[in-house]
């Protein structure tokens, strides 16, 4: 018989019943909730008078109606009255619920898929829901995790399971090593290049290889945070001593003899030597670029070195349309460099690319730069309370200001624009999130995405410019 | 849940692969803490030509012309058909919520994005995969013939056309049979409490770290 997939082992691992139908109930361990997908499903509980079967697996902060400045006024700072009422529910819900919520003003209140990591929440060989599709960010640490709807997380609060069919396995391997400048960022943004959006559907992928070996956390969290972006619910990575270093001695990990026999069964949480996949992608490490999209879905992407594509040569037409759309809406021309657009805004930040690495990298472009004169604005959001005081204990904050990038305070922010902070029409921002539809910035916004240190290179030129020309 | 057994209505061509659960409904609606009211501002930014405020009344907004759902002939609407990977992007169960709420009650597209074909069994939405060279027919049949009408039977698992075609297709059975009885499916899940609680207490001996609280 053949081995198992990381994959294979999670789910028989969580399996509670397989029904005669196909599906099966699924034990999910962890739940995070957030306040724009979870009002709904606190309600359907109440109207059915139902109680959450397993209060301390879940675990609650506000992140993506709240502001990035004014923030020691706490839910007072919120001016939008609707984004107010949404963070003032999740704080009710949980108070009622006695849910553990790390509330606007607390330092560890952050994006959820930051906090859930950093606290040592999200542990190997879990299976975590959230009501979002980043959810799989934290498959990095082998996990099995799924982004899910508002009635899933009432299912889930009321049930602490989750009715799925098995997926089928997909194996990315990333082969050789990345060059200097390029980052897990750009090592997605291939991926999805290659896979396309929709490579991914009905697949959990597994990312390996010599390249995904050799990222930190934070690297592997950012292709995970993207496998969505693939189209994929789950992205995952096998578990490794990188793993296990980082999972030490957060508040929720375990500890003494409990660690050591955890550690043990981590260490199995990665695919057998013979198992199948149904469908692998390779890729060659060694020549990826650093990337830069250009056009309004994420697979619209190409290296820093080339061009914005030219629909006149692509023959499938309903993908000639696309390209054709996204032009227009981009305000690009055919063949037009990818050095040549010019930027109005600058955001480094989101789920994808807020955490202490991504700023790191950022802060080690714009030191002892400005940003150019033609920006608007560049700003730095971190993921969460925690991962700001981080920097600026580095310093990295003093960097960024003097540079002239804002320091923000710890939130979704411009990834969604639910709260203030939003492109303006027509606006080109490069940013570090990971999502480029239109309109996802802002109303008209035309958001190209890239890593940290491309969107500091961004900001200090006012253009795209290849990173690894500013390293030397 | 509500139920669907059958359903026959008007077809609305959307002409566009990729639709993102952004433009199905955009970010600024999400803030409603509830479940209904989403229809108007359903594909709010390829449906009227200014920027959509929450709570707005958009009966006077400027209509764009151009958009498939302002034509007269598809005002009435309840079978949408759409490209492929329809609904991609975000998990926002407000993506269904809009459709419904619309007065959609089937999608047809040759694929749909996992989470968002998931989210529509929720709601008592069908979503329907027809491979590619059925969906590109059903597209040049719905734009040539005004008040071109589908019938889908989810029981027998069909789409028929006006002139009697009939086109097969694939639901899981338990999503069907929730669907065809308006089930509700924590109440079935909750029918399974006593395995769901010998699973906990099996996992709290072997994995006791999955019960930490934290400190
Ligand atoms: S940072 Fe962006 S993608 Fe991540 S959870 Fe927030 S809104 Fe969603």
């Amino acid at each position: 018989m053949a081995g198992k997939t990381l994959y294979d082992k999670l789910w028989d691992d969580h399996l509670v019943k397989q029904r005669d139908d196909g599906s099966a109930l699924i034990y999910i361990d962890r739940q995070l909730l957030h306040e724009v997908t979870s009002p709904q499903a606190f309600e359907g509980l109440r109207i059915a008078g139902r109680k959450p079967w397993r209060i301390d697996a879940n675990i609650a902060t506000p992140d993506h109606n709240v502001p990035t400045t004014d923030r020691d006024r706490g839910i007072d700072g919120i001016v939008d009255p609707v984004s107010r009422t949404q963070v003032e529910t999740l704080d009710k819900n949980c108070d009622e619920f006695g849910i553990l919520e790390f509330k606007i003003k607390d330092q560890r209140q952050g994006i959820v898929h930051v906090i859930g990591p950093e606290q040592g929440a999200t542990l190997p060989g879990m299976s975590i829901v959230c009501g979002d599709s980043h959810t799989s960010t934290h498959g990095a640490f082998g996990c099995l995790a799924h982004g899910i709807g508002t009635s899933e997380v009432e299912h889930v609060l009321a049930t602490q399971c989750l009715v799925q069919k098995k997926m089928k396995n997909m194996l990315v391997k990333v082969n050789g090593k990345l060059g200097a400048g390029v980052t897990g960022k750009d090592v997605v943004l291939a991926i999805i290049g290659k896979i396309g959006t929709a490579g991914g559907t009905g697949y959990a992928i597994e990312f390996g290889g010599e390249a995904i070996r050799g990222l930190s956390m934070e690297g592997r969290m950012t292709i995970c945070n993207m496998a969505i972006e693939g189209g994929a619910r789950v992205g995952m990575v096998a578990v490794d001593d990188t793993t296990i270093e980082y999972v030490k001695g957060r508040p929720f990990s375990p500890k003494g003899e409990t660690w050591d026999k955890a550690v043990e069964y981590w260490r199995t949480l990665h695919s057998d030597d013979d198992a199948v996949f149904d469908k692998v992608v390779e890729l060659d490490g060694t020549t990826i670029q650093p990337q830069v999209s250009w056009g309004t879905s994420p697979e619209m992407v190409t290296g820093v070195d080339g061009n914005v594509p030219d629909p006149a040569k692509e023959e499938d037409p309903i993908k000639r349309e696309g390209i054709v759309r996204a032009l227009k809406y981009m305000g690009l021309q055919p063949n037009q460099k990818i050095t040549d657009i010019r930027l109005d805004r600058v955001f480094i930040g989101s789920c994808t690319n807020s955490r202490i690495e991504d700023l790191r990298e950022a802060a080690a472009v714009v030191k002892g730069r400005k940003v150019a004169s033609s920006l608007k604005q560049a700003m730095v959001v971190p993921g969460s309370g925690l991962v700001k005081a981080q920097a600026e204990q580095e310093g990295l904050d003093k960097i960024f200001i003097e540079a002239g990038l804002e320091w923000r305070d710890p939130g979704c922010s411009m990834c969604l624009a639910m709260n203030a902070d939003k492109l303006g029409q027509g606006e080109h921002c490069a940013s570090t999130s990971n999502r480029n539809f239109e309109g996802r910035q802002g109303f008209g916004g035309r958001t190209h995405l890239v890593s940290p240190a491309m969107a500091a290179a961004a900001a200090v030129t006012g253009h795209f410019v290849d990173v690894r020309e500013l390293m030397h | 849940m509500r139920a669907f057994t059958q359903h026959q209505g008007i077809v609305a061509p959307m002409d566009r692969s990729n639709v993102d659960t952004d433009m199905i409904i955009p970010k600024q609606f999400l803030k409603s803490i509830k479940r209904t009211g989403f229809g108007p501002n359903l594909f709010d930014e390829l449906r009227y030509l200014d920027e959509g405020k929450p709570d707005q009344d958009c009966a006077g907004r400027p209509l764009n012309p151009d958009f498939v759902l302002n034509q007269d002939r598809y005002k009435n609407a309840s079978v949408l058909l759409a490209r492929a990977n329809f609904g991609c992007g975000s998990s926002r169960e407000h993506a269904p919520w809009a459709l419904d709420d619309f007065g959609f009650r089937v999608i047809i597209a040759p694929s749909f994005a996992d989470i968002f074909y998931n989210n529509c069994f929720k709601n008592g939405l069908l979503p329907i995969v027809l491979n590619e060279e059925v969906v590109d027919k059903l597209f040049k049949e719905a734009e040539a013939n005004e008040g071109y009408q589908l019938t889908v039977d989810l029981e027998a698992k069909t789409v028929t056309t006006p002139s009697g075609e009939s086109f097969g297709f694939d639901v899981d059975d338990f999503r069907r049979h929730c669907l065809l009885n308006g089930l509700d499916d924590i109440g079935v899940t909750l029918e399974d409490a006593d395995t769901i609680r010998a699973y906990e207490e099996a996992r709290r001996k072997t994995a006791p770290w999955l019960f930490n609280a934290g400190n």
